[in-house]
């Protein structure tokens, strides 16, 4: 339990740290975000440990960079809107939501689960972008709208 | 400088000149009015001088489209959006006769705050007209109810995320909402609920009625990259084809575009809040900077007439800069 507790305590110094930095709009995007929890330890070997490294991804252009991205498990990813537009962060499968985000406003979501998260941006929907979790998922573009 | 010029050629069984008609609609890009009136239309170039008899003579319905007004968006583009809505009210109020009413295709809010909401409603109190349509934008339905916000203060009347229909003078006015439920990777989008309500809603019309169809989001393919077309526009306006007089009026690429197609004329808006860049011509549909003294050039406002037998109305756009 030592290696829990450990890697529990230091996710809630970061996420404390940070939340005193950004303010009000990062404690309500906070709430979004899942916490991982393990009721048991991570079996030994060459299994990857709880990702300590944060990842982030620029919400610009009208874009999400980088488009694809491939994170161990458990890895926190950051999105940072830096349009003069605002965005959001939407998972096709209802996994994770974010709040309209204004210029330089964040949003973070934890990857608990391995998987493959397809994600847009719900006021442009043409904002498509992918979150790969831990291992080789396999990757299937996704399917934009055509005019008939 | 005045100058009238009657096109009395190829009068169709139904008293439309269309090419005189496609002609005139070449010069309301330039500030012209076109008037058919009695199986004869008219086109008049819009000077100064020309406005109180054009405004005499236009006939029965006389509204204003105005359209992505963005209250809430303070950045470069425009600090200032509530000034330029100001401005824009003036130049309504500034009409001899005031419109009938005012259609807002809109994003009304840029972020569907309360007090975005708010704000409008108090600046838009000075706007002199009896009544004011609306219909979404995409940043009008950013709230956590998904649109309910919206709905809760434009909504009343209205079905499903908002849409609805009324009459005026004789047309049929339809407002439709493609701004809710969109799918990764999609465009804007009716949704098979609203146009099975469309299809019955103008089951019973003559297809002489003329019809006018305001939405956000346009509903012709301007640009499908930028999200500027609807994906299931065509069934909708599938149930439009029968009528003679169809006009499409649209916003959110907050610049002037127009398209005729067949008896169908499809006319996007500038924004009262700032301009955005021609298709393609840029990383995406986002705002621009346009230098000071140049930025009322590029917002304005649309002054729409009709008079009642009449086949196609008469669109002119209106930059703030200029008199109506």
């Amino acid at each position: 339990m030592k290696f829990i507790s450990k890697s529990l305590v230091s996710f809630v110094l970061l996420a404390t740290s940070v939340a005193f930095a950004g303010g009000s709009v990062w404690a309500h995007n906070m709430a979004g975000s899942s916490m991982p929890v393990h009721d048991k330890p991570m079996s030994g070997g060459a299994t990857p440990k709880m990702a300590s490294k944060a990842y982030n991804i620029e919400i610009k252009d009208f874009a999400f960079t980088p488009k694809t991205i491939t994170v161990p498990v458990g890895t926190k990813i950051t999105w940072v809107n830096k349009d003069e537009e605002p965005h959001t962060v939407v998972s096709t499968t209802d996994a994770f939501r974010s709040r309209p985000l204004d210029t330089d406003e964040q949003f973070s979501f934890t990857f608990a689960k391995p998987g493959t998260y397809e994600y847009f941006c719900s006021v442009h929907p043409r904002m498509v972008a992918t979150v790969v979790v831990g291992g080789s998922a396999k990757k299937h573009p996704m399917k934009m709208d055509k005019m008939n | 400088m005045e100058r009238e010029k009657l096109i009395t050629k190829n009068l169709n069984s139904d008293g439309v000149d269309r090419r005189g008609f496609l002609k005139c609609m070449a010069w309301a890009g330039t500030g012209a009015y076109c008037v058919l009136s009695g199986g004869v239309l008219k086109s008049y170039a819009l000077g100064d001088a020309m406005l109180g008899g054009m405004h005499k003579m236009k006939g029965e319905l006389a509204f204003v489209q105005i359209s992505d007004s963005h209250i809430g968006f303070d950045k470069a583009a425009n600090p200032d959006v509530t000034a330029t809505l100001r401005q824009a009210i003036a130049k309504i109020n500034a009409l001899p006769t005031p419109p009938a009413f005012v259609l807002h295709t809109g994003d009304l809010s840029q972020i569907s705050k309360p007090a975005q909401f708010d704000t409008l409603d108090q600046t838009l109190k000075d706007l002199r007209t009896e009544k004011i349509f609306y219909v979404p934008g995409e940043h009008d339905v950013l709230d956590d109810g998904g649109g309910k916000l919206y709905l809760d203060r434009y909504g009343k009347g209205t079905m499903g995320t908002g849409w609805y229909s009324f009459d005026k003078a004789g047309a049929h006015f339809i407002g439709l909402v493609n701004v809710v439920n969109f799918k990764a990777g999609g465009l804007g989008r009716l949704g098979h609920e609203q146009i099975e309500w469309l299809e019955k809603d103008v089951q019973h019309l003559k297809s002489s009625t003329p019809i006018v169809v305001f939405a956000h989001i346009p509903l012709w393919s301007v640009y499908p990259d930028w999200g500027w077309a609807t994906s299931d526009s065509e069934q909708a306006l599938g149930y439009l084809k029968r009528f003679g007089s169809v006009t499409v009026l649209n916003g959110h690429i907050h610049q002037t575009m127009k398209k005729v197609e067949g008896n169908v004329t499809f006319h996007t808006a500038m924004s009262t809040a700032f301009p955005m860049a021609s298709p393609g011509q840029g990383p995406g549909p986002g705002p621009i900077k346009v230098p000071a003294d140049k930025l009322r050039s590029v917002l304005g406002v649309t002054d729409v007439n009709f008079i009642r037998g009449w086949h196609t109305l008469g669109i002119t756009d209106s930059p703030l800069d200029s008199s109506m």
